[in-house]
C-alpha cells in the first residue's frame, strides 16, 4: 500500500490530483466518466459577485500542443452558485473550492464573505490572474502592492483556506509569491494561462473575439514548471501546481519540482478520465520506485 | 444514454468521393437510446497541429448490428487523420453529447433541408421520422453535382430535392433559392443543418412564414460536454454552450 494522501493549509486531500478553474464546469459534468470522489479536490470555475455573460464567440482557438481561450469568466454569479449548484454538489466526497474573480477588491471580499458559510466548501481559489476580463482579474496579480491589498482584504473576510492562484503574465513570480504569502495566503497555486494570440491569415484576422486570449495546455507545461521550482524556493506555504498536465508523469514532475499538489485542466476536454488515470499512474509510480508516502515526492528533485 | 469515452474499432471507412468519407465503426454492448441531432467527439490522432478532438453528427447507427455511422468531409489536419484511419485501427470517440432534434407529431408535413457536410445529421433524424410521417421532403444543397453523396439512401428516406450552384445537378442556385420554398407554407416543420449563412436563410424564411424550425449548429469546440464554455452562442436568454444545450435549437430560442 502506497500513502497517496496530501494536506494543503487544513485540507486533507486524499490524494494530490485536483481538477483546474474553468475546466471541469462544477463536477458534475463528469459524473458519467468518473467518480468524482476519487478525486483530491475540484475547482468550481470563476464565480463573481453579479451574473456575466462572457465574451462574445469566437472564444477558442486551437494552438500547437494547446489551446487559447478567451470565455471571460462566463458564470451565474456567487447567489446563483450558492442556492442552484451547491445543493447539487455539497455531497461530494472530495474537497470542492471556489474559483472567486472580480474588478474591485470590494468585489472579491463580498464574493468570499458569502462563500465562507457554506459548509461543504472548505477553501476558496482566489482568481487574481485572469487574463480574459479587461476591468480586473490579472491587472491585481501582476503587481505586488494591489497583489497584497486584495489577499489581505480578502483574509480579513475570510477564515477557511485562502488558495491564490497567480498570474505566470509577470517578469518575477517570486515577488508576487511573496507577496501574496505575507499578506495571508494559506497555499498558492500556478500557473493561469499565459497571454496569447491566434490569427487566421486567410482572412487577415484575429481567431478569437477578444484578440489575445490565454494560453493552455501542453505548450505551457516547460514554463510552469520551471515557475512552480522558483516559487517552491521562495515561500513555505503549500504550492499547487498546474499547466499542461497531460498524464501521471507530468504530475510527478511538478510534485518533484515542489508542488504538494496539482490540477488538471485542458487535459480533460480531451480524456475526461484523465485525472483518474493520473492518479492510478502515480499510485504505480511510487509502487515502481519503491516509495510508500507521496510525501517523500514532493520537491524531490535530485540536483 | 449516459456519455461514454471508448476506443470504437473501425469497420469500414468507404471514400464516397474525395471529399467525402463514410466511417462506420463497431460499438461493443451498443445502447440504441441515441437521438438524431447528437454528436460524437472524435480523438484527432494526437499531433502538435490536432490537439484538440473533432466533433461529428451522428450519422446513423445501426443497432442490429451494432454500429455507429458518421459521414465526415475532409477540411483539415483532423479530418484528414481521421479519414485516413484503415479498417480494423481504433480511434477514441467519446458519444453520444448534446440534445437531439425534436420530432414531429404524427403525419406532419416536414421539410429536411442539409448543405454540405450538414446533411450528416439528416439521414438519421429521416429515419427517426418515417414512422410518423410520410411525407418527408429533403432539400440538399452543393456547389456541385460531385459533391453530393448518399443520393440514393436520401432518396428511400423521403422525397428527394436538390440544388447545385453551378446547376449540374437539381435547380441551380443556393438552397433557399429552391423552387419548393414558393409552397413553404404548407410544412409544418423545418430541420436544418450546414453552413451558418444558409441556416440564418432558412431560419429566415421559416419565422417570416410562422414555420417551426430547428437548426443544428456548429460552433468551435473545445471538450463537447459543458464544462470549458468555449462554444457558446446568443439566445434569448443569454449565452448557451452550443455542446449541451445544442447543437440543436428552435429558431425562436435563437438571436438570428
Ligand atoms: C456539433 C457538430 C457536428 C458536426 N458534424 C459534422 C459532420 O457530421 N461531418 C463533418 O464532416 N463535419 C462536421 N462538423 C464539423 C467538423 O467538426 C469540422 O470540420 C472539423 O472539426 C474540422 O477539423 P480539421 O482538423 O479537419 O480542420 P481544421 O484544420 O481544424 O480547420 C479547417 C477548417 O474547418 C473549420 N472548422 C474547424 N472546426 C470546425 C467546427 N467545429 N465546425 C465547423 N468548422 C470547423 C475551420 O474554421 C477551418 O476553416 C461538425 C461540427 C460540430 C460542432
Ligand atoms: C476554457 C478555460 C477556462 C478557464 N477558466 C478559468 C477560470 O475561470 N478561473 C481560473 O482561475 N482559471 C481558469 N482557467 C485556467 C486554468 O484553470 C489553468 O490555470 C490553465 O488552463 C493552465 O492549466 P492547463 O494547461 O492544465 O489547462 C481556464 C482555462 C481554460 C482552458
Ligand atoms: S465545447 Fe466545451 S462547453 Fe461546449
Amino acid at each position: 500500500m502506497v500513502d497517496l494522501a496530501v494536506k494543503i493549509d487544513k485540507l486533507n486531500l486524499k490524494n494530490p490530483v485536483m481538477t483546474a478553474s474553468g475546466t471541469c464546469g462544477f463536477g458534475e459534468e463528469f459524473s458519467d466518466f468518473i467518480d468524482l470522489n476519487r478525486l483530491g479536490g475540484f475547482i468550481v470555475k470563476g464565480t463573481t459577485l453579479n451574473p456575466r455573460q462572457g465574451n462574445p464567440y469566437p472564444r477558442m482557438a486551437e494552438t500547437a500542443s494547446g489551446m487559447l481561450n478567451a470565455v471571460g469568466l462566463q458564470n451565474g454569479g456567487v447567489e446563483h452558485f450558492i442556492h442552484d449548484i451547491y445543493p447539487r454538489i455539497c455531497d461530494y466526497k472530495t474537497n470542492i473550492l471556489v474559483n472567486v474573480s472580480g474588478s474591485t477588491v470590494e468585489d472579491y471580499v463580498r464574493v468570499a464573505e458569502k462563500l465562507n458559510d457554506l459548509e461543504h466548501i472548505p477553501g476558496i481559489e482566489l482568481n487574481i490572474s485572469c487574463p480574459n476580463v479587461k476591468e480586473g482579474g490579472m491587472a491585481f496579480g501582476t503587481s505586488c502592492t494591489s497583489a497584497e491589498t486584495v489577499v489581505n482584504a480578502v483574509r480579513k473576510a475570510y477564515n477557511k483556506t485562502l488558495v491564490v492562484k497567480l498570474s505566470p503574465n509577470v517578469t518575477d513570480i517570486t515577488e508576487i509569491a511573496r507577496a501574496v504569502e505575507a499578506a495571508g495566503a494559506d497555499s498558492v497555486s500556478l500557473i493561469n494561462t499565459l497571454l496569447g494570440m491566434a490569427i487566421n491569415a486567410e482572412k487577415r484576422r484575429p481567431v478569437l473575439s477578444t484578440v489575445t486570449g490565454g494560453l493552455s495546455g501542453p505548450c505551457v507545461k516547460a514554463i510552469a514548471l520551471r515557475m512552480v521550482w522558483q516559487v517552491s524556493k521562495a515561500v513555505k506555504i503549500p504550492i499547487i501546481g498546474l499547466g499542461g498536465i497531460m498524464n501521471a508523469s507530468d504530475a510527478i514532475e511538478f510534485l518533484l519540482a515542489g508542488a504538494t499538489a496539482i490540477q488538471v485542466g485542458t487535459a480533460n476536454f480531451i480524456d475526461p478520465q484523465i485525472t483518474i488515470k493520473i492518479i492510478d499512474g502515480i499510485e504505480d509510480y511510487m509502487i515502481r520506485h519503491n516509495i510508500k508516502d507521496i510525501r517523500e515526492l514532493i520537491g524531490g528533485l535530485q540536483m | 444514454m449516459r456519455k461514454t469515452i471508448k476506443d470504437l474499432v473501425l469497420l469500414r471507412n468507404i471514400r464516397l468521393n474525395p471529399d467525402n468519407h463514410l466511417l462506420i465503426f463497431k460499438v461493443p454492448g451498443f445502447d440504441s437510446d441515441i437521438k438524431p441531432g447528437q454528436f460524437a467527439n472524435i480523438e484527432a490522432k494526437y499531433s502538435t497541429s490536432t490537439f484538440l478532438r473533432r466533433p461529428f453528427s451522428i450519422h446513423n447507427i445501426d443497432p442490429e448490428n451494432e454500429t455507429i455511422h458518421f459521414l465526415i468531409k475532409r477540411v483539415g489536419e483532423g479530418t484528414r487523420h481521421i479519414t485516413d484511419l484503415k479498417e480494423g485501427e481504433s480511434v477514441s470517440v467519446v458519444f453520444p453529447l448534446g440534445h437531439g432534434f425534436t420530432l414531429p407529431e404524427r403525419d406532419e408535413k416536414v421539410l429536411l433541408i442539409g448543405g454540405g457536410c450538414g446533411v450528416a445529421p439528416l439521414m438519421m433524424l429521416a429515419r427517426a421520422i418515417r414512422p410518423y410521417s410520410e411525407d418527408i421532403h429533403i432539400l440538399l444543397g452543393a456547389r456541385s453535382a460531385k459533391d453530393l453523396v448518399e443520393l440514393d439512401e436520401y432518396s428511400q428516406m423521403g422525397e428527394l430535392h436538390i440544388t447545385t450552384e453551378d446547376g449540374t445537378a437539381g435547380e441551380k442556385g443556393f438552397v433557399t433559392q429552391h423552387s419548393i420554398f414558393k409552397n413553404v407554407s404548407e410544412f409544418n416543420r423545418i430541420y436544418t443543418c450546414g453552413p451558418e449563412p444558409m441556416m440564418k436563410a432558412v431560419a429566415g424564411i421559416a419565422m417570416k412564414n410562422n414555420i417551426w424550425c430547428e437548426v443544428s449548429l456548429e460552433n468551435m469546440m473545445a471538450c463537447g460536454f459543458g464544462v470549458c464554455l468555449c462554444c457558446v452562442t446568443e439566445t434569448k436568454e443569454g449565452n448557451k454552450s452550443v455542446c449541451t444545450h445544442g447543437p440543436v435549437f428552435n429558431v425562436n430560442d435563437l438571436k438570428w
